[in-house]
């Protein structure tokens, strides 16, 4: 109903923009929906700017090893591509509660976020567990720069998927309390933007840190 | 004056020396605001003369050396350069302001005067074209006065190296086998070559007489060609904040004459038999201010390498605790 | 229990800032409680402090950048007093106490006026320029202001408990690294900026949605006045800098706290890259400064000449130039480090570009004029001694872009006069033009203009005073950041510098004086037309201050300086145009969340400071908390009856008409 009605409230928006009289109750053009969505894709960008910053201070420090262990040393690629899937599949699932969302569905918007949620954890966990690992090692981020920009890297995308869980699990709560109103329907659209941003991270994380230190 | 004279040998010799093409067109103009600015700065000196203590001579003008010259001409150059863009454009600031005021009924009012193609070609050309005059200028100057670039010499340069400590300055002689603290000295006329380093933190080494000034960091060796064209005494400082004991990183050079700094290389190595080891090195870098000048007879050998291979460990910093709030627990 | 915090903490052997911090909290607690006894704190409560209004929220912005003023101001007095003192002598502040001085002056003007004053105008202006209702978040406008207002307050907090940096503004490493920084003062420093620099962040989302997103039907990108170009233009950068700078303030932290090596001498880090990350911040910076003061004097050059502004279409792309090419220069900011003669030329070359598309702008200014009936009120001459100061300090920086010019001058009193010469002749002057501009459309009255036009003398003549000196004190050699000194030469000229000091306090004294007595007599004062300056866009068509709605009926915008268009055609016809059929209007409701979410944001930074990390989980967790109670609400607008705003605007009406009627007696 009311995505109905926001795209509603577009039409009259270019109308009013092509010269007819414009709606009083009107407080934009652009719907409240494209409103918010386009300000979350701006911050997801400065987010990005973010994540460039930890990118460069990998690229500069990831052969400043003093004397420790590399990259080769320590990653485990099979480890990583299932991490990987983890957070592609969370990536569909959270696609899914999307459209569950849109179709009023329950059962698939449910569904899908608790997937989603798992998924993420279970990333989560596989991330953790590699940490923990290095850390017993020896590896730990003050052993050498190199651990430091890894970890911080890596970290800073784990605490994102971190806080997108909390995020998640609000969402839930919220939907489950206040139904698919319009605006909870903007914030499920927001948390599903974050979601696949995190993906995308995750992409130049695969490639910048595992696959170009294993191919080294 | 007898700094009349010094800068205008300064003049000829920074023309003789130095081949800025783009630059010579415009020696007139730089003559004039040179000569402008000369008279502004032999004033101070004027004052300094009277009241100076130490014998340094601080500021970057007149300039000592190849490269503080060649620093000060380009500075010059491209100060006249934009003194004629910017004192037109301040005039007619304040000609217009002061023309179109409402209360000037002689004024022609153009209120229907928003765009002009003509004017739009001005506004943005006269901009361009100065700063690829400039941009020339800055470009040559860039690679012409690289500080790692060798000075064109016959004979070799002095080498020098040069570590920024908490803080004070530590000179090794690698040469001479001497060292010495907070004191520079060095043969006028021949090229100095230094090479840089810090024990902990950022400092930048600058001799505003003699030109460039050149960071020191940690683990890191920059490399800085100067000289010194005559005999003189200059002030020597840290140029970049380096904490709380930073105003006392003034050290004194000393430009003399060949024959009396082989007799200043004979006397250190004669004087107070002290050895600049490790040991030693380590206890000076930790924190102290107001260091006096002071010489080591002997160095051990690649001890600046040491350093900068970080085969020494970094300067210790603060050891007691002398901030509020100072942590107890350690590094790590 | 308390971390690092004991009693220890208190400065008590350093007498001056503890009492200065005293004083500072004993009036601002003073003042808290003289309100409450008046009874006046509900009304703060829910029209300012809890308001979402545009307009409030830039009218407490521009208060802030003005407390932190006199705070920024007072260190300048005490660094330039010790510099004139401090010769052959220790002079009165000891360094660990004078490097806190100069590192919190330059944290502050840059961040705590500068920022919040820019952001402040842009706030009160642009949504009425656009010809629209609020921004695009507007309770996300209020967390941003209050964050910022959190890392003012803990600054200020640095000064009777702990300590502030003694690194400079820009921490660089490896001294503020822990092992040569061990106390609390660059903690201070780093959330400080991390928890205003997220509202900083949100700002520039927020307006760069507003202006992309929402505009008055008509409003198209070619109609929008300069001054939102120019918002635009800040915005941008900010979405695109703030991040880095939250990315190696949280390396610094990293390195602090848990022992990383980004930037430390040892185990290879590189305290390089946080000069190359900072700079890619700091560089685009002063650009999101100057962008909105660029603006201010378009509108006001345009408006007190009673022409439009010349070139427009160049302005907007000089503006966007200047956005793009911001981040190709940062490193002329260390020109010095020895990257090699091809570095430093492109960076070099690259740095004079911008002085291009600046260039232009100057010659626009010009040409605007050019033609014009000018009059001269307080804006009009802040603008023409901002272009008269402002070219000298693009002269003095393009010289500092010479790399060999750099060698001799970097890190001198010559690079300390350029960037004062260009922060305050370009971002101040344009702050205060601004504040004189606008602040009849934000309070519904003027500001006497004698005491204006007097506080910009002695601020014009006090900067010449106080930094002309400095500039020749660069080509002395004389370094920044000093103690003391021994050179005899540098005296007489720091002594100068005092001087000026004091005349710039004499300006800052008569610009009180000016706000006093303009609020005391305030009936005389009055803006009953909403358009005192005979001004061009749309703000100027709602009444002073406008209604929390500012218009009653969106305008259509047909043509180039909306209003001004408007009102030619209103003259030409002797008739107003026709009253709108009023409806109900929308507005969204007051909201605590900014306030209560930065409380708990003050409490997380100085837990974080202090190593108290109970009370840092709690605070985090207060403001989760905060922001899911907010999300919970189910009634976020309220709505304005057609009868109300229809009894507003036909108030406005009247007077407008009254005015119509006084202009067409004039013409």
């Amino acid at each position: 109903m009311s995505i109905a009605l926001e795209d509603a409230r577009i039409d009259v928006g270019r109308r009013s923009y092509l010269g007819l009289r414009i709606e009083h109750a009107e407080r934009s053009l652009a719907s409240k929906r494209v409103i918010s969505g386009f300000g979350f894709w701006i911050f997801l960008l400065s987010d990005i700017v973010m994540f460039s910053a930890f990118f460069a201070a990998y690229a500069v420090l990831s052969g400043e090893t003093a004397g420790g262990p590399s990259g080769k040393d320590l990653f485990d690629l099979n480890r990583v591509a299932l991490e990987t899937a983890c957070l592609l599949l969370s990536s569909f699932a959270c696609g899914v509660a999307s459209i569950g969302a849109r179709a009023r569905s329950d059962f698939m918007y449910y569904g899908a976020m608790t997937a989603t949620a798992l998924l993420g954890a279970a990333f989560l966990f596989l991330e953790i567990r590699e940490f923990a690992g290095m850390i017993a090692l020896g590896a730990g981020p003050t052993r050498s720069a190199f651990l430091t920009s890894f970890f911080a890297l890596v970290g800073c995308h784990g605490l994102h998927v971190t806080l997108g869980l909390l995020w998640l699990l609000t969402m839930m709560a919220q939907v489950f309390a206040k139904g698919y109103r319009a605006d909870i329907m903007r914030r499920v659209l927001c948390f599903g933007l974050f979601w696949h941003t995190l993906d995308i991270i995750w992409v130049g994380i695969f490639t910048v840190v595992y696959l170009m230190e294993l191919a080294k | 004056m007898s700094n009349h004279t010094t800068k205008s040998r300064l003049q000829s010799s920074a023309s003789s020396t130095r081949r800025f093409s783009v630059v010579d067109l415009f020696k007139g103009w730089r003559r004039f605001i040179a000569a402008r600015l000369t008279a502004f700065a032999v004033r101070c000196y004027g004052l300094l003369s009277l009241l100076v203590l130490t014998g340094c001579e601080p500021g970057i003008l007149p300039a000592n050396g190849v490269i503080g010259k060649g620093d000060t001409t380009i500075l010059i150059d491209s100060l006249a350069i934009m003194l004629a863009i910017v004192v037109p454009t301040i005039v007619a600031t304040l000609a217009f302001a002061w023309w179109f005021r409402s209360s000037n009924s002689s004024a022609r009012r153009r209120p229907d005067l928003i765009y002009s193609g003509q004017i739009e070609m001005v506004t943005w050309s006269i901009p361009l074209m100065t700063i690829m005059l400039l941009g020339g200028v800055a470009w040559i100057g860039s690679h012409q006065l690289d500080p790692a670039q060798p000075l064109p010499s016959n004979e070799a340069p002095l080498k020098v190296q040069v570590v920024s400590l908490d803080w004070k300055w530590l000179f090794i002689y690698p040469d001479h086998n001497i060292a010495t603290v907070n004191h520079l000295v060095i043969p006028a006329g021949a090229p100095v070559h230094f090479t840089l380093t810090s024990s902990s933190v950022m400092n930048a080494f600058f001799i505003p007489k003699l030109g460039s000034m050149i960071y020191t960091m940690n683990r890191m060796a920059t490399q800085l060609y100067l000289n010194a064209d005559q005999p003189g005494t200059f002030l020597g400082m840290s140029s970049h904040f380096s904490g709380d004991g930073f105003a006392t990183m003034g050290f004194k050079v000393e430009a003399l004459p060949k024959d009396g700094f082989s007799a200043w290389v004979e006397e250190t190595r004669k004087g107070a038999a002290t050895t600049l080891t490790s040991q030693t090195y380590q206890d000076l870098a930790k924190q102290s201010m107001n260091v006096a000048p002071f010489a080591y007879s002997a160095v051990e050998p690649d001890l600046f390498d040491k350093v900068v291979k970080q085969s020494l460990p970094p300067g210790p910093g603060p050891v007691v605790e002398t901030s509020p709030g100072a942590s107890k627990r350690g590094k790590k | 229990m308390l971390g690092k915090l004991s009693w220890a903490a208190i400065p008590l052997d350093q007498p001056i800032p503890l009492l200065a911090g005293c004083l500072a909290f004993g009036i601002v607690g003073g003042i808290a409680v003289y309100v409450v006894l008046k009874g006046w704190a509900p009304y703060l409560w829910r029209e300012w402090i809890t308001s979402v209004d545009h307009k409030h929220i830039g009218v407490m912005y521009v208060f802030l950048a003005m407390v932190m003023l006199l705070r920024g101001f007072t260190d300048a007095i005490m660094m330039r007093s010790q510099q004139a003192l401090a010769f052959q002598a220790p002079g009165y502040l000891p360094p660990e106490h004078y490097d806190q001085i100069f590192s919190a002056h330059g944290t502050l003007m840059i961040l705590f006026v500068a920022m919040p004053f820019m952001i402040g105008l842009i706030n009160i202006v642009v949504p009425l320029q656009l010809g629209v209702r609020d921004v695009a978040f507007p309770t996300l406008n209020s967390v941003s202001f209050w964050l910022t207002a959190t890392g003012a307050l803990l600054i200020n907090l640095s000064l009777v408990i702990g300590e502030f940096a003694h690194t400079g503004w820009l921490p660089y490493p490896p001294l503020s690294e822990f092992a040569y920084s061990p106390g609390v003062g660059v903690d201070y420093y780093l959330w400080s900026l991390q928890i205003s620099g997220v509202g900083t962040l949100l700002t520039g989302v927020n307006f760069v949605t507003t202006i992309l997103k929402i505009r008055a039907p008509g409003m198209t990108y070619m109609r929008m006045p300069i001054f939102c170009w120019t918002a635009l233009g800040s915005s941008l950068l900010i979405v695109a800098a703030f991040p880095i700078l939250t990315a190696t303030l949280a390396m610094l932290l990293l390195d602090r706290y848990f022992g990383f090596h980004f930037f430390t001498n040892e185990a290879g880090g590189n305290p390089m890259m946080f000069m190359n990350l900072i700079w890619a911040w700091g560089h685009p910076e002063v650009y999101i400064l100057i962008l909105p003061a660029f603006g201010v004097f378009s509108e006001v050059v345009s408006t007190f000449s009673g022409k439009p502004l010349f070139g427009y279409r160049s302005m907007v792309a000089a503006t966007m130039a200047i956005c793009i090419l911001a981040f190709m220069v940062w490193l002329h900011h260390f020109f010095t480090m020895g990257a090699g003669a091809d570095v430093n030329a492109f960076f070099g070359v690259a740095t004079m570009i911008i002085a291009v598309p600046t260039g232009v702008k100057v010659f626009n200014w010009l040409f605007t004029m050019y033609g014009g009936r000018i009059t001269y009120p307080p804006p009009m001459m802040w603008a023409i001694g901002f272009i008269v100061t402002f070219v000298i300090g693009g002269m003095t920086g393009v010289l500092l872009a010479v790399p060999p010019a750099d060698f001799v001058l970097h890190n001198s009193l010559f690079l300390v006069a350029h960037f004062h010469n260009v922060v305050i002749g370009g971002v101040l002057f344009g702050a205060f033009a601004g504040y004189t501009f606008w602040f009849p459309k934000a309070f519904g009255f003027r500001l006497r203009e004698d005491l204006g036009i007097a506080a910009f003398w002695c601020w014009f003549v006090g900067f010449y005073l106080a930094f002309m000196p400095l500039y020749v004190l660069g080509f002395m050699g004389m370094t920044r950041r000093m103690q003391h000194y021994d050179v005899p030469a540098w005296h007489p000229w720091l002594l100068v510098a005092a001087a000026g000091v004091v005349v710039i306090l004499a300006g800052i004294g008569l610009q009180i004086a000016q706000l006093v007595v303009s609020v005391r007599h305030r009936e005389q004062l009055r803006d009953t037309t909403g358009d005192p300056w005979n001004g061009r866009s749309l703000e100027w068509s709602t009444s002073s201050p406008p209604p929390a709605f500012n218009f009653a009926a969106l305008p259509r915008i047909e043509e180039d300086d909306a209003y001004w268009q408007t009102k030619q055609r209103a003259l030409r016809q002797h008739v107003l145009a026709d009253e709108p059929a009023y409806t109900d209007i929308e507005l969204p409701r007051n909201s605590a969340t900014g306030f209560v979410s930065a409380f708990f944001a003050s409490f997380l930074g100085f837990a974080l400071i202090w190593h108290i990390w109970w009370l840092a989980a709690l605070s985090f967790l207060g403001a989760f908390v905060t922001f899911v109670a907010f999300a919970w609400r189910d009634r976020t607008e309220y709505r304005v009856s057609a009868e109300e705003v229809a009894r507003i605007d036909r108030e406005n009406r009247r007077a407008r008409r009254a005015a119509l009627a006084h202009l067409g007696a004039a013409e």
